[in-house]
């Protein structure tokens, strides 16, 4: 397998001008000649999916959800990162781009991050023009927040669902499409396969979730723009419904999978309360905008109301450990530090794992109306589902399985190993390295969805003659079919005893406890022990009752977890053989007399990209060295 | 740590939109009160499973009360008995021990139950690719800041920008009218300037597709606002009728003598 990034020559702030001139062009006459499939209508899928079809292009959009709108990016609270400099506080396109490469903990490729940076400013032009009501100043003017690992405030927000707002507008820009008959959408339709044609991409197998019926659908180009897979964890601040199938059966096909241990605990999320839980809630990063974090210096004092601890006695580690950013440090840094301090015996709440995150000071400051106008939702959120009031006492929190940075890889073009086979937003390696930012999601997601997909699947189309599409009767999509109609059965005819989310839970145990804030050798070889035997339990001994050919939710969630339980393992893998630590990747073998990650960049400063052999043989891993031209490498410090 | 609740569910049972569907009585035994109204049905689905039975179906996603997806009607209440709450973010600190629940679908001739508590919701959709967005492809906006919007203004405008499309306004309704939903949309995008050149079109074409969906028409009993998790308020409706209105006045249709330069 070759890894080729196809960055283009050149200075970094030159590279994707240069690459758009020179990018083949399909005549617009030409362009509804091509039929482009795009999977999942989150903020990268329905931007595609939308602006793809504005140029021209026959396009396909398919969801799990009953609507394109209730995509997980909706849940998306704080906000989106532009370089607009509206604040006059020193920002610019480079400095986004700077912060960028160096809170992925420089993992990340140098001309993706830039041109990350560059189209931020449109996404942000493209929002307002849509209609997306962000947060005004009194002259009428875009308010802005700071988020952590950033110095500026470059966060654009509205309240505290940002990315509900700009998920609506995506998908109204979607819907206007689909209304005008160029956008043909599939709702209640889970992708199920992938259609490869002498090792190009030419179409999915989709399951119709309400008939049963396996489909296939053939193409010119498929776009995967299906999400992450913090689902693994089995409790994570994703949506139930999000999986990791479509990039696993990608992989399983020839995509290259990258840096799959690279994943997110989100330092401010709700504590667990019992093993009822079915998922956790973010609560946002913007929060510590405002909230100060902190536990008491005391073990004693944990088991007492925080109201009946003296200033004296409490610890504001972030702000003790990182004066320079305090409760702003990074996720990685933050999370890490909310474990050391529940490790040491100091956590809070009736579990002990958990934090304050206390807004005392700001509403003495503020006055609790103007914290209201800024959070009024997501403390109405706690207040529900804590049944405790965060004015009066404060939050508590801890951290939980957010996001993974860790997917496909794709070259510059967002093109997998797969020819034809593009991957946007979260389901892409490419942007985050070890580490995302705060308020990066938002953007990544918009920007390949509406500036640089629309450019770039272009020159991959120019090279391919219109009309030469395969048939739908083709033995590839008939096989493939089948392949999907088989697996069903199987999963149909198991007849043991156990619930498929049974099984998930059992390896989010294990992933958690293994591969989770802090991993080391020997918990991922258990780890590598354990997941193969809950495999093999889940292949003997579960029971879906109904039909495969019917509406059965147990089917849909079983076929997720199968898949999760060979992406674990391969995570595991992954975070084994990088002996280092960087970003969210913490190799307990590998840190500081502090406590802080210590990258080794002599040996892994590169993605690690695994290629699938087939079943029960190792996957190999690949190496895409990565170059620090411009940002020099260096250890973080937010101190 | 609080008592746990033994409850009774009376849950509707429907093979799909053909067949006719019927109250099931279910136990919920040992339930902490801080699940979630959703963890306590996983727990009985998870109980029907162990023993063969098919679980009940029902709609669910992001379980933070923001994605829309959650939609059952409990003891006759769209979300249940909870103010300003999807049923996701309703826990069961809000039950009794002992306590009865009956379970429903949305009822409503535009929302077709596919299974069990599961509805076919898709008339929201086309009610929005019918009109409800700006006509603004992309790359074509100008700088973000080169359009003030007072602050005001743009807090009116999210306020009605938070509806989640869930579709309680409908269930609530004893018409079972999608104004509210229609309301909501069309004061977020006409209260902005970027808005306005499709105001007027926008509603008309909106209206004609609700129509078109059979929704009922708004005769102002309220229930819509008291059911509305996000808290969207009737007022939206009074706007949007009286665009509607100038709207229906000012109608002309489009010009068809085509024909371009060159």
């Amino acid at each position: 397998m070759e890894l080729n990034a196809r960055i283009p020559d050149g200075p970094i702030d030159k590279k994707w001008e240069k690459h758009r001139f020179d990018l083949k062009l399909v005549n617009p006459a030409n362009k509804r000649k091509y039929k482009v499939l795009v999977v999942g209508s989150g903020l990268a899928g329905g931007a595609a999916a939308a602006s793809l079809a504005e140029l021209g292009y026959e396009v396909e959009c398919y969801c799990y959800q009953d609507s394109p709108r209730r995509a997980h990016s909706i849940a998306a609270q704080g906000g989106i990162n532009a370089a607009k400099n509206y604040q006059n506080d020193g920002d610019s396109i480079y400095r986004l781009f700077y912060d960028t490469v160096k809170g992925g903990d420089f993992r990340a490729r140098e001309a993706n991050v830039h041109r990350l940076a560059e189209v931020s400013n449109n996404i942000i032009d493209q929002c307002v023009g849509q209609g997306v009501p962000f947060a005004r100043e009194y002259g009428g003017l875009l308010d802005n927040r700071s988020f952590g690992g950033a110095q500026v405030s470059r966060t654009f927000y509205a309240r505290g669902q940002t990315g509900q707002q700009l998920l609506i507008g995506a998908y109204q820009a979607l819907e206007r499409q689909i209304g005008l008959g160029k956008v043909k959408m599939f709702p209640r339709h889970e992708m199920l396969e992938v259609i490869v044609v002498d090792g190009v991409a030419k179409g999915i197998v989709t399951r119709d979730m309400v008939t049963g019926e396996v489909e296939s659908h053939v193409a010119d180009a498929v776009c995967l723009a299906t999400g992450g897979y913090g689902n693994v964890f089995y409790l994570s601040t994703n949506a139930k419904g999000c999986n990791g199938t479509a990039i696993w059966r990608a992989y399983k096909k020839g995509a290259a999978f990258a840096n799959p241990c690279f994943t997110q605990i989100h330092p401010t999320c709700i504590p667990v309360t019992g093993d009822h839980q079915s998922k956790l809630t973010l609560m946002s990063e913007s929060l510590r905008n405002d909230g100060r974090i902190w536990v008491p210096k005391r073990k004693e004092d944990c088991g007492k109301p925080a109201a009946e601890i003296p200033e004296e006695d409490r610890d504001y580690y972030l702000e003790r450990k990182y004066p320079s950013y305090g409760n702003l440090a990074p996720r990685d840094v933050s999370s890490r530090a909310a474990k050391q301090v529940c490790d040491e015996g100091r956590g809070v709440g009736p579990t002990r794992l958990g934090v304050y995150l206390d807004f005392s000071d700001a509403i003495k400051r503020l006055g609790a109306a103007k914290i209201e106008e800024k959070y009024g939702n997501l403390f109405e959120m706690y207040e529900r589902i804590t049944d405790e009031n965060p004015y009066k006492t404060p939050m508590r929190i801890f951290p939980a399985s957010h996001y993974t940075m860790g997917g496909l890889w794709v070259d510059y073009n967002l093109m997998s190993t797969i020819p034809g086979l593009f991957v946007l937003g979260e389901a892409n390696f490419s942007d985050h390295g070890a580490n995302r930012l705060g308020a990066s999601a938002l953007m990544q997601g918009l920007a390949d969805g509406y500036f640089v997909i629309p450019y770039t699947i272009g020159g991959y189309l120019a090279g391919i003659k219109p009309g030469t599409r395969i048939k739908a009767d083709d033995p590839a999509v008939k096989a493939a079919e089948q392949s999907v109609s088989d697996r069903m059965s199987q999963l149909m005819s198991i007849g043991g005893k156990e619930t498929p989310d049974h099984f998930h839970r059992e390896l989010g145990k294990v992933m958690w406890e293994m591969c989770g804030m802090g991993r080391n050798e020997a918990g991922l070889k258990k780890a590598l022990e354990l997941i193969p035997k809950i495999r093999e339990e889940f292949w003997t001994n579960l029971r879906i009752p109904g039909s495969g050919n019917d509406l059965n939710q147990s089917l849909e969630t079983a076929g997720r977890v199968a898949d999760f339980l060979e992406i674990g393992e391969l995570m595991c893998l992954d975070a084994l053989e990088r002996r280092e630590s960087c970003g969210g990747h913490f190799r307990e073998e590998w840190q500081t007399a502090e406590g802080e990650a210590l990258r080794d960049d002599e040996n892994f400063a590169h993605v690690a990209a695994w290629e699938y052999k087939g079943e029960g043989q190792a996957p190999v891993r690949h190496v895409e060295q990565l170059t620090f031209d411009n940002v020099h490498l260096a250890t973080r410090s937010y101190k | 740590m609080s008592k746990h609740l033994n409850l009774t569910l009376h849950v509707w049972r429907q093979k799909n939109a053909k067949c006719d569907g019927k109250f099931v009585e279910y136990p919920a035994e040992n339930i902490s009160p801080d699940m979630s109204f959703l963890e306590m049905l996983d727990i009985v689905n998870e109980g029907l499973i162990r023993k063969g039975e098919e679980p009940i179906t029902f709609d669910h996603d992001c379980r933070e009360g923001i994605c829309g997806t959650c939609s059952m009607v409990i003891n006759g209440r769209p979300h249940g008995p909870r103010e300003r709450t999807t049923t996701c973010q309703l826990h069961m600190r809000s039950f009794k021990d002992g306590d009865s629940v009956t379970i429903e679908p949305w009822r409503a001739e535009a929302f077709p139950v596919i299974k069990d508590l599961m509805v076919d919701r898709g008339a929201f959709d086309r009610i929005i690719a019918a009109g409800g967005f700006i006509s603004v492809p992309t790359g074509s906006p100008q700088d973000a800041n080169a359009l003030p919007i007072p602050k005001e203004k743009a807090e009116l405008s999210m306020d009605a920008a938070a509806c989640i499309g869930c579709g309680a306004c409908v269930a609530a309704c004893p018409n079972a009218s999608a104004m509210l939903f229609l309301s909501a949309k069309v004061t977020h995008l006409g209260l902005l300037p970027q808005g306005q050149p499709e105001r007027y079109i926008r509603v008309r074409d909106m209206v004609a597709q609700m129509d078109a969906e059979q929704f009922g028409t708004c005769t102002n009993h309220g229930e819509c606002e008291a059911a509305c998790p996000k808290g969207i308020k009737m007022e939206n409706i009074a706007r949007m009728n009286r665009d509607f209105i100038k709207a229906s006045l000012t109608y002309r249709p489009a010009s068809t003598s085509g024909g371009g330069a060159g």
